[in-house]
This record gives C-alpha cells, structure tokens and sequence, in this order.
C-alpha cells in the first residue's frame, strides 16, 4: 500500500480522492485534458432507470464562494448507459468506477441496481436518496429514515457490489438517516448532497434558476460538510465517503481527520477541470507538512 | 480545450458599457470562429464565458458588456495583469458552408464573434454582407472595423439614430446564400422565422463549466439533447427547437 492508498468498502483506491457524481460527467471531458487514471476512482452522472432530460434552464447560479445547480438529473437512462457510455468510459479509465443511481420509486432504484451490478467495470454502487431537484423522488427517499432504509434493503437485495447511500443535509437530525442505512444493509454512506438554496435576480425580480430552488455547493459548505461528515462517522461503523467544497489536499486531510475513508471534490471541478489531479499531486507534500506518515491512519484522527 | 494564464495587453471602453481586452498567451485551442473562453476573475466562483472577437497566433481579442460583478471586474483589469483562462470551448460556426454571399447577422453584444468569421470568410473571397443591429446610435461599436476587412456593412437602430430604422430583420438584403447571427433571443426567433436559406445561430445560456461536464446549459434540438456550451453555442436551423 502506497502512502495515499486507502480501502473503501473492501476495494482498495490508489488514493482518496473521487470526482463527485454530477460534476464529472463519464469521464470523457477530462480525459482529454489529463490521464484520469491517476483518479482513485469516480462517480459517473446520477443514473436513473429512465432517460430524463432534467429541469428547464436557467439551472445555474452563482453565489459567494460557490454556485446553485439544478440539473435535475439529466441523463440517457441505464440501458443506454450500459450500452453506449460504460464501453466509452472503459477505454479511458482502467479502475473500478462508482456508479450513481437514482430513482422515483424503491422500484426504481431496484431496477437501476440490478442492471448495473451486472457491470463489471461498476465497483460500488452509491445510490443517491439526496437529490434537491427532482420532485415526488430523490431527496424525498433521503429525508426520512424508514424510507432511506427501505431503498438500501431494496438495492442490497439484488446487487453483490458494496452500497454506498449517498445522503442530503437538508435533514434535521443526519446521524438518524445514517444508522437507518447502516441497520439496513448500507456497506458505506457518503455526505453532503448539496444544501437546498436559491437566488434572485434584481433586475427582474424572479429567481434564477427556472426551478426556483436548488442544490447550493462549493467551498462555502465545506464547514457544514465537515460537521456531517465527523457526525456521522463517529455513530456509524461503516465507511463513510466525506463531500462538499473541498478544494484542496488540506482540505482533503480535514475531511479525513473528520472520518472520510474517502473524499470526493465536486464543484471544483466546474471551475478548475485539473482540480483532481492537482489535489492529488499535492497530498505529499501535504502531509509532509502536518507529520502524516499514511492517510489510511489519519481516518477519524479528530474524533 | 486548453488551460493557460493571458496577459492583459490592452482594455479599452468601446461604447459606454461594451469593452474591447487584448490578451495573449497560447491561443492554439482557438480554432475556430464563434468559439468562447472562459475566464477566471477575482472573486468570482464560477468563470465568466466571454465570446472571441479575433484570435490570431499567441493573441485573443474578446469584446464585452459589462452587465454584473464579473464583467464589471474584467473591465478594471489593467494591461500587464494576468487571467487563467480555458480556450477552444465550444463547437463554433463553420465557415464552409457559407456560399458565395454569407450574410451576418449580429445584434448587441452578439457583434463581437462575427468579426473573426467575416475575417475568415474575406480570405476565402467571399462577398460578405453584415447586418449590425444596435438599439441606439451610441452604442454603436465595430463598424468600422468590419468595413476595414471589406465587408459590405449595414447599421440597424431600434431608435433609427443611425442606419436603417428597426432592427437587424428590417435591413435583409434581396440576395445571401447563407445566414450566420448571434444575438439577443428575440433577434435570433426573428431572423430564424424570416430567412430564407439555411443558417447557423449562436445560443447563450448561463453555465457552469463550460466545458461540457455539468448538464448547466442543456438544451432540446431536433437531434436530441445538446450541451450548448460543449455541443453549441452554434446551432443549425435545423436544429432549434425554441422554447414557445
């Protein structure tokens, strides 16, 4: 084991750090910029069982220190994602890749599961309860904790790959989700979706995005992220992959003090596309600063 | 697409609101006319997609308007000063399709990308007609500039200040054999509704990354989903499927 390398949900990651479903596309835009395969892994965009063209524009916003999206989960469906994105994705990444998989009903997600665990490029399956854009499903699954449970006993039904429940902030009490999860079945969780927000524009006087509200990230929610993150970590005993406005191999190492096995980078890599890779080179160095021999032993160092 | 740090070598007011910055740097990924780039500024989270005016090797020249906290701080930037700046998004017009007598038909701040494409199309010995479509006499910029590259040119104002009375649809002339525009939303619905050849339109959204990887700026064509940032902003006529 390298000095970055860590195992998540028994795979083991060159190194922690995972491009954040939805800001990545399948990989193929950086790929051309850099070898992706220096990546631990990443999260492809949310998959659902059908293909959805996702909310009307205007669907981003700019805020202090960060940006709203609502995308609404625009993507070509499982099928034609099996069929035509994974094949592409396989000539230009070599590793296990994280599939990301939401859905409207526990059918659904069944359904998206299944397909995918046939996969086997696919290593771990995070199924996204957290979505602030889409109606009737999504976060709707993620803010109560019976029915989070319900979707993770569901997707553990009918696929061998490891779960990752990915789950919303916008909850009053995300420890109880957790443990749900975990009492269910979830073999990780990974936090923080993006926190329900919106702008308006003064000029019009209406808000920005068509939708009206949505999912707010970037580094302004780091601190939120970190507070998530060190909460569950501490109740839970399964893995848990720490996100929200990292943007540096500092903060990679505080999402980890705070109990990230993993640490996925979102926004950034909508305004800095080598974000990743540059995180990654610099994580020596990083931990050479603060006397960090191995990140594997820094997991919950701050608990 | 390419990642690379601009010097700013000149930025200067053409109209009251509308600015003129010279940079250089590497402008290979710059190929062709109607592409973006997308500009780093301090202060600001997400970039700031700006259209190129002109680009030749190891320069790039964009015109824009400053309309909030981003343009506002690129219009304050002073010769000397350093952007990290993504280059060579977007797909761009194709110039080869024009035929014999292109029309361009620019409006606002949707003038600036025509201006290397009317470059391009004089090399190639094409008779070029442009149309520049401005609300009122003031804000008019680049006219001469087009005339300098031996393009016909036409001015339109909403105000009739100066130029043809209306808009850039009130001046067409009898005879083109290609369309190529970019502008305001009403100006494209309308050019879209009264050419009579094919066309190519430039399309504006608000982004995210501008580079295809977020789903920002999606939009429905008759050939499917497209991004307008990575797929677009040029679209065929054929293409569009407006929104009404």
């Amino acid at each position: 084991m390298g000095r970055l390398s860590v195992n998540l949900c028994g795979i083991p990651l060159d190194n922690p750090v995972i491009p954040a479903s939805g800001t990545f596309g399948y990989g193929y835009e950086f790929a051309e910029l850099y070898d992706i395969n220096c990546l631990g892994t990443f999260s492809f965009k949310g998959t659902t069982r059908d293909p959805r063209f996702g909310n009307p524009t205007p669907r981003i916003a700019e805020c202090t220190a960060g940006m709203i999206n609502a995308v609404g989960l625009q993507n070509p469906g499982v099928e034609k994602v099996i069929r035509e994105e994974l094949p592409k994705l396989k000539t230009c990444f070599h590793k296990p890749v994280m599939a990301n998989v939401s859905g409207f009903s526990v059918a659904d997600y069944a359904y998206t599961c299944e397909k995918l665990d046939q996969e086997a490029q696919v290593g771990w399956i995070e199924v996204n309860v957290s979505c602030p854009n889409v109606h009737g499903g999504g976060m709707s699954f993620g803010t109560d904790p019976a029915a989070a449970a319900e979707v993770t006993k569901a997707v553990k039904a009918v696929t061998k790959k490891p779960v990752i429940v990915k789950l919303s902030p916008n909850v009053t009490d995300i420890v109880s989700i957790a443990k749900a999860c975990q009492d269910a079945g979830a073999d990780g969780i990974s936090l923080i979706n993006t926190l329900l927000g919106m702008r308006v524009d003064l000029k019009t006087r209406r808000p920005i995005i068509a939708n009206t509200m949505g999912g707010f990230s970037g580094p302004a929610i780091f601190p939120v992220a970190l507070r998530m993150v060190y909460q569950v970590s501490k109740a839970l005993a399964i893995p848990v992959v720490g996100m929200g406005g990292v943007r540096t191999a500092q903060d990679v190492i505080e999402m980890m003090l705070c109990g990230a096995t993993a640490v996925e980078i979102g926004a950034e890599n909508l305004v800095n596309p080598y974000a990743c890779r540059d995180i990654i080179a610099a994580l020596p160095e990083a931990m050479d600063q603060y006397g960090i021999a191995t990140l594997n032993e820094i997991i919950g160092g701050a608990h | 697409m390419k990642q690379g740090i601009f010097t700013v070598t000149g930025n200067r007011p053409l109209t009251a609101n509308v600015y003129e910055m010279q940079l250089t740097g590497d402008a290979s990924a710059v190929t062709r006319p109607g592409q973006f780039i997308n500009i780093q500024l301090p202060g600001a989270y997400l970039r700031r997609p700006i259209s190129v005016c002109d680009a030749s090797q190891g320069n790039v020249t964009i015109v824009y308007k400053v309309v909030g906290r981003g343009t506002d701080a690129l219009s304050r930037m002073k010769t000397g000063e350093k952007l990290d700046i993504l280059t060579g998004l977007g797909n761009g017009y194709d110039a080869s399709e024009s035929g014999d007598h292109p029309l361009l038909l620019g409006g606002g701040v949707g003038v600036p990308p025509l201006y290397l494409l009317a470059k391009r199309l004089m090399a190639q010995g094409k008779d070029v007609t442009v149309i520049l479509g401005f609300n009122t006499k003031d804000e008019i910029f680049y006219e001469q500039e087009f005339k300098a590259l031996g393009a016909n040119v036409t001015i339109a104002t909403a105000d009739g200040s100066a130029g043809v009375k209306g808009f850039v649809t009130d001046a067409l002339p009898e005879r083109y054999s290609y369309v190529y525009t970019c502008g305001p939303l009403p100006m494209l619905k309308a050019v879209y509704r009264k050419i009579t050849t094919g066309g190519q339109f430039s399309l504006e959204e608000r982004m995210g990354c501008g580079f295809g990887a977020c789903m920002g700026c999606s939009c429905k064509t008759t050939a499917g989903y497209k991004r307008i940032c990575k797929d677009g902003p040029v679209l065929r006529k054929e293409e569009i499927l407006w929104d009404d």
